[in-house]
């Protein structure tokens, strides 16, 4: 990378200080959340021992998901317009390529299956929209945490500056402090998980190369004698090159770039001029806390959990936390739901690391077969691939990142009978083409802002407007119609390509209660505000159905 | 503990034919490439079966067939 800006330490603040919420690390998780307290009306007080963005390149695939959730936070075009657009991977057996998978191989979204950008450039354009808030947002640099106390009232912080130590009483914690938390560590919290032995080299790379702007994965590479290789590119003509190195590889050796150079020059030819921007390597672990909440600290991202990179499902489970934790922290904060919302964030991210841990345990092991058993099978797959695609399904080089179903957790309403296709609770919202009422072309989930929403599909009639006067007051409503028509108190908009009616198997009236953070709370197969108003209360943890409280 | 097995002469009549032609397969390969056959055979017939629950229940009938002998005989 070319030089890291350096952010000013911040004095210490006079003593008595008394916060909402402190978010301890400023790194893509701990400054999504900020930002998104911040849209809510939230003052945040963020701590970084460091005063700089991340070192070497580090997570650089980011997911569509991860994108929709800095689109609501006003920073995801600034990625897309940096980031390396992709939605294709290639898997290559030595040098036969045994097939291509597409990520997104439909239109009509708004944003791409993945694009790839530095996380030095991910936490600069975060710190930058943060600042847009001065108001809510303290970044504080160079303030280290110390010391930890739980309280009555919430947790007191001790903190470490250059200018001196002070205490700052927080009412929530939210420990972003990354895969080695020192938060964790503090609260003497056990990380149980597993611990793969095989190691990694990766190798970040400036080049003019040809390479195509897709996902490449090879076994048993022509110019590595490792078990696999991966290349993925990268803004600023970067290319990540990951290499399996086996677990006898000796770290300190091999990251060293007489040893480094030759691997990439097999890679890339020794025409190419090529420099090595970034090394290092690594081995990894599988893991997560027991809980994700401790009375009033939350486990937000790698602290949390970790799993392996192949995936992606890292930074992007990370963002995903936040965008789940936020607006139940909002909502609390304002005593408009009950604590205990807050345990239905371990309660669903806490199925979300399972889900990604097992995802990518599984890449893992199929990549490192432990036994001659596991290596016969392995290499049947491989061997099979080319030529009975069931046996591609096996084959598996990472199971990229998707959004987690909530579906059958406790804030969703089940549906009352089986109903016919298009999201379930639980689901994530999909993206369609839409025209909004002054004839702009737009996308359906820019339309949905980060509050409840009730998405009703009108089809072509006007909805009865008495349907919609027994609804929960101030609850927003935003109708998708076939053709113009004006509903007091909803948003209209246009399906003028009939994508978003086909994606919702929504026949006409149907409606689909919308979490701020875009997944189904319900659906309803006519708009009743009874109904609604029940999904509401369950959704925001305001009915006796919720989880128990998890501290 | 064997409900998705098949029961019954599921070879149709033709038992011996399969086995023979089990044990040709193997004809003139290394003991090398006989286990990489197997292995590859059970990827294959794992798919023609599909249920998951049929393949549990084949590989827990294996193991067991593995005798007192055979390690950690429950699992998986």
């Amino acid at each position: 990378m070319t030089s890291r800006p350096r952010f000013a330490s911040t004095p210490s603040p006079e003593a008595g200080d008394r916060r909402p919420v402190v978010v301890i690390g400023a790194g893509p998780v701990g400054l999504t959340c900020a930002i998104d307290l911040a849209t809510r009306g939230v003052p945040v007080v963020v701590l970084d021992d460091d005063d700089t963005v991340a070192t070497g390149s580090r997570a650089i695939c980011w997911a569509k998901r991860t994108l929709e959730i800095w689109d609501r936070l006003g920073v995801g075009q600034r990625m897309v317009d940096k980031g390396v657009t992709w939605s294709v991977g290639r898997v290559f057996h030595g040098d036969q390529e045994l097939y291509r998978f597409d990520l997104l191989p439909e239109t009509g979204h708004r944003r791409p299956a993945f694009i790839n950008l530095q996380q030095y450039y991910v936490e600069q354009y975060l710190i930058e929209r943060a600042a847009d808030f001065p108001d809510l947002i303290g970044l504080r640099w160079k303030h280290e945490v110390t010391g930890l106390t739980r309280t009555a009232e919430g947790v007191r912080l001790d903190v470490a500056t250059p200018e001196g130590a002070y205490a700052l009483d927080a009412e929530w914690v939210l420990a972003a402090d990354g895969a080695r938390s020192a938060t964790r560590t503090r609260m003497g919290l056990p990380f149980p998980g597993q611990r793969f032995e095989e190691r990694f080299l990766i190798a970040d790379v400036r080049m003019k190369a040809d390479f195509p702007t897709e996902r490449l994965f090879w076994f048993e590479p022509t110019f590595h004698a490792g078990q696999s290789a991966l290349l993925h590119r990268q803004p600023d003509d970067v290319f990540r090159i990951d290499f399996q190195l086996g677990p006898e590889a000796d770290p300190d050796l091999e990251r060293m770039p007489e040893r480094v150079m030759p691997r990439v020059k097999a890679v890339v030819g020794d025409q190419t001029p090529v420099t090595l921007e970034w090394c290092s390597v690594y081995s990894f672990r599988c893991a997560r806390l027991e809980r994700f909440v401790h009375g009033r600290v939350v486990f937000v991202g790698d602290s949390a959990h970790v799993v392996s990179p192949f995936g992606a499902r890292g930074g992007n489970g990370g963002i995903q936390d936040a965008d789940n934790l936020c607006w139940k922290l909002a909502l609390v904060l304002r005593g408009e739901a009950p604590e205990s919302l807050i345990a239905t964030y371990d309660e669903e991210r806490g199925h979300a690391a399972d889900e990604n841990i097992l995802n990518s345990s599984r890449t893992t092991n199929f990549m490192t077969p432990k036994t001659r058993a596991e290596r016969y099978l392995r290499d049947g797959v491989l061997a099979l691939a080319a030529e009975a695609p069931f046996a591609r399904m096996l084959l598996n080089a990472g199971r990229l990142s998707r959004p987690c179903s909530l579906a059958g957790l406790s804030l969703q309403t089940p549906d009352p009978a089986p109903q016919r296709d298009g999201p379930r609770p639980g689901d994530v919202c999909v993206d369609a083409p839409v025209v909004d009422g002054s004839g702009r072309a737009g996308w359906l989930l820019d339309s949905l802002d980060g509050s409840f929403t009730l998405l009703v599909f009108a089809g072509a009639e006007a909805p009865d407007p008495g349907r919609f006067s027994g609804l929960p007051p101030g609850l927003r409503c935003v109708v998708v119609a076939e053709r113009p028509l004006t509903l007091a108190g909803a948003e209209v908009l246009l399906d003028t390509e009939g994508v978003a009616g086909l994606r919702y198997v929504a026949e006409s009236g149907v409606a689909y209660l919308i979490r701020p953070d875009a997944h189904v709370a319900a659906r309803f197969t006519e708009v009743d505000g009874q109904q609604v108003a029940e999904a509401l209360a369950r959704a925001c943890g305001r009915s006796g159905t919720s989880v128990q409280e998890a501290a | 503990m064997t409900e998705s097995l098949r029961r019954g002469d599921g070879f149709a009549g033709r038992a011996d034919a399969v086995y023979e032609t089990l044990i040709r397969a193997h004809h003139s390969l290394s003991d090398e490439d006989s286990a990489a056959l197997n292995a590859r055979l059970v990827l294959i017939l794992a798919h023609e079966v599909g249920d998951p629950e049929a393949l549990a229940q084949a590989i827990a009938l294996a193991r067991r067939s593995l005798g007192p002998a055979g390690p950690d005989r429950a699992a998986p």
